[in-house]
């Protein structure tokens, strides 16, 4: 068994009202902070513990909090990123649902470190449901001297809102998320100026995700250097792994990161193993933006080593032979699925949700949209293949913000890795119309498209 | 009949407001028109854009462009219970294309279509955060999950009663 340390007291007995919570050590994060840590201690300890932000890009959370601008007289905000919205992430959902006081806890000493008096949670629309989930937390804690002013006598004011989006992928990019939450489009601003500098309402903003803001809590409990010795070199502490897909136990799993990717699957700690006697055809490992990793490249490395549930060994091998950790959506498909049916509804997904500023996304998405439901369809020619290519590597880097990468690269590793799977679409029009994917082998991954 | 929020909305929109600095009343605009889509029948009218401009203090322009932003805010209207269903790859996976079908088949329209008596509308919908519980679709506030045809039935019984 792994360690954990966001989810141990997860399924405890309502966990989620206020007196079990504490009664099980909740708030002493807050406890110890307030009465015995300055806010620049509280930031040492979070460096220290090597923490890497869980929303998808990983980086030290500990560093982007100390790019804070502090100028006098002007106020700084700390927002929580509850956008998740990445396919096949589903785990601050999990958190908030199952265990809100954590998040609750987490922000109110992060935003001590921050010297934020007003916290905002932007959480996703669809989430409805978790909203009023969250709000009797927080007024729990307001209840309990936890929020409010000048708590446990520190001098320290805070309170925490609680802000629903709309239905829109791009408000979990933290620019476009301040916009939303200044009540305009969700289009993505262009950077620099950085929310550390520039970010809601022209103030100093730090924008974190759900699950790291909950991982300050054992953070500041056990102090940092304990965090990270837990996980293997720069993958410190634990974290979060939404499991979906053709998997016998899909759900949220928290993994300290010490694990092989072949255990997660296949251990009945974890996934499980793929039902129905299927064989494990391919994985996307860390959310529908990163690439597709066929079988053997997701067990092994390209160099031949086993291959690990941390951001630097699911990485290895760049993206010709590689993928990320992402934001640990884990998307397993079995030898039944069809890689370019697959690839179709991801495309289709990022076509509905580009904002439409920058023309490469805007204009890229639909083409891609269309040509991949072509060759699904029967309709493609061997050409297309190749135009998809070329469409993708002009998306990558041309826009804004990150969706345009997060488009191009799930098409661009289905073609480097299934190259194959798209031609027998586009040679067998009659058996791709209906949908008899008959595939008997896989293309060769070492083979490397372009 | 001229649009007005009731008392109790009206409050709501006063706490809304509280919770941003003085003069950046704007950023409400997100929650406001939730509150004005559930106040209204489900949907939002150019009249309703109108109004909510006139409660926030801003442009009616700003309200549009919100509002055929966020693919939350329905522009026209919706069948009592809107089935909206995702059909994003992990769903897809599991099964949301045939539940999709089926969901057609049973009600007799396509995605983005309402029922001749007004109790069902169809929407398919990208990725809502479920992907352990596909396939899945959302009903109002909450999500159903595990979908399968028998639950459909069910869930299509329910609701006509």
């Amino acid at each position: 068994m792994g360690r954990k340390l966001l989810l141990d007291k997860a399924h405890v007995e309502n966990i989620r009202l206020y007196e079990v919570y504490r009664r099980e050590g909740g708030y002493r994060s807050v406890e110890k902070a307030l009465k015995s840590m300055s806010p620049d201690q509280v930031t040492d300890e979070v460096k220290k513990s090597g923490l890497r932000g869980r929303g998808g890009a990983g980086f030290p959370s500990g560093m982007k909090w100390s790019f804070l601008a502090k100028p006098e007289g002007v106020p700084r905000y700390l927002v929580v990123n509850a956008d998740e919205s990445e396919p096949g992430t589903f785990k601050d959902r999990y958190l908030m649902e199952f265990i809100p006081h954590l998040l609750i806890e987490g922000m109110i000493t992060s935003s001590y470190a921050l010297g934020s008096n007003n916290s905002y949670i932007y959480i996703r629309g669809e989430y409805a449901w978790i909203v009023d989930i969250l709000q009797q937390a927080i007024a729990e804690a307001r209840n309990n001297g936890w929020l409010g002013k000048n708590i446990l006598g520190s001098g320290f004011d805070c309170d925490i809102h609680v802000q629903r989006g709309a239905g829109a992928y791009i408000c979990g990019e933290e620019t476009a998320l301040l916009e939303s939450l200044e009540g305009k489009r969700g289009n993505p601003r262009i950077k620099p100026p950085f929310p550390a500098v520039k970010g809601l309402w022209g103030c100093p903003t730090v924008v974190n995700n759900v699950e790291t803001i909950a991982a300050v809590v054992p953070i500041i409990n056990e102090g940092g250097e304990e965090y990270a010795k837990i996980g293997i070199g720069k993958s410190t502490g634990t974290k979060l792994i939404s499991a979906c897909g053709n998997i016998n136990k899909p759900g949220v799993y928290e993994i300290d990161m010490t694990i092989s990717v072949e255990e997660f699957i296949y251990s009945d700690e974890y996934c499980g193993g793929i039902p129905n006697g299927r064989k494990l055809k391919a994985c996307i490992p860390g959310g529908s933006s990163v690439p597709i990793l066929p079988a053997n490249l997701l067990l092994k490395t390209a160099k031949g080593e086993t291959r690990m549930m941390t951001y630097e060994s699911l990485a290895d091998g760049g993206f010709a032979t590689g993928s990320m950790m992402g934001s640990g959506g884990f998307i397993v498909m079995d030898d039944r699925q069809c890689v370019v049916r697959h690839t179709y509804t991801l495309a289709r997904f990022y076509r509905h949700e580009s904002c439409g500023q920058c023309s490469p996304c805007r204009e890229g998405t639909g083409w891609m949209e269309k040509i991949l439901w072509n060759i699904e369809t029967g309709k493609g020619k061997m050409s297309d293949i190749d135009l998809l290519w070329d469409i993708q590597r002009k998306i990558e880097g041309n826009t804004i913000c990150p969706l345009g990468d997060a488009a191009a690269w799930p098409v661009a590793a289905a073609i480097r890795h299934f190259r194959d799977e798209f031609e027998w679409h586009v040679n067998n029009p009659e058996e791709a119309q209906k949908r008899n994917y008959g595939l008997a082998h896989y293309a060769d991954p070492l083979v490397v498209t372009a | 009949m001229p649009v007005q929020f009731s008392d109790t909305a009206l409050a709501e929109v006063k706490r809304l407001v509280a919770r941003y600095p003085e003069g950046k009343q704007k950023s409400a605009l997100l929650p406001v028109l939730h509150l004005a889509q559930d106040e209204f029948g489900g949907w939002l009218s150019t009249e309703i854009l109108d109004y909510v401009a006139s409660v926030l203090k801003i442009t009616p322009i700003e309200v549009y462009e919100v509002a055929t932003f966020y693919s939350m805010y329905n522009l026209k209207p919706v069948g009592k219970h809107v089935f909206e269903v995702c059909q994003t790859g992990p769903c897809m996976l599991n099964g949301s294309d045939e539940i999709i079908d089926y969901i057609k088949e049973k009600l007799g329209i396509r995605p983005g279509e309402t029922t001749t008596d007004g109790l069902f509308t169809l929407k398919t919908v990208e990725c809502l955060g479920a992907c352990g519980y596909a396939p899945m679709m959302q009903m109002g506030k909450h999500y159903r999950e595990h979908l399968t045809r028998e639950q459909v039935d069910q869930i299509i019984a329910e609701s006509r009663k």
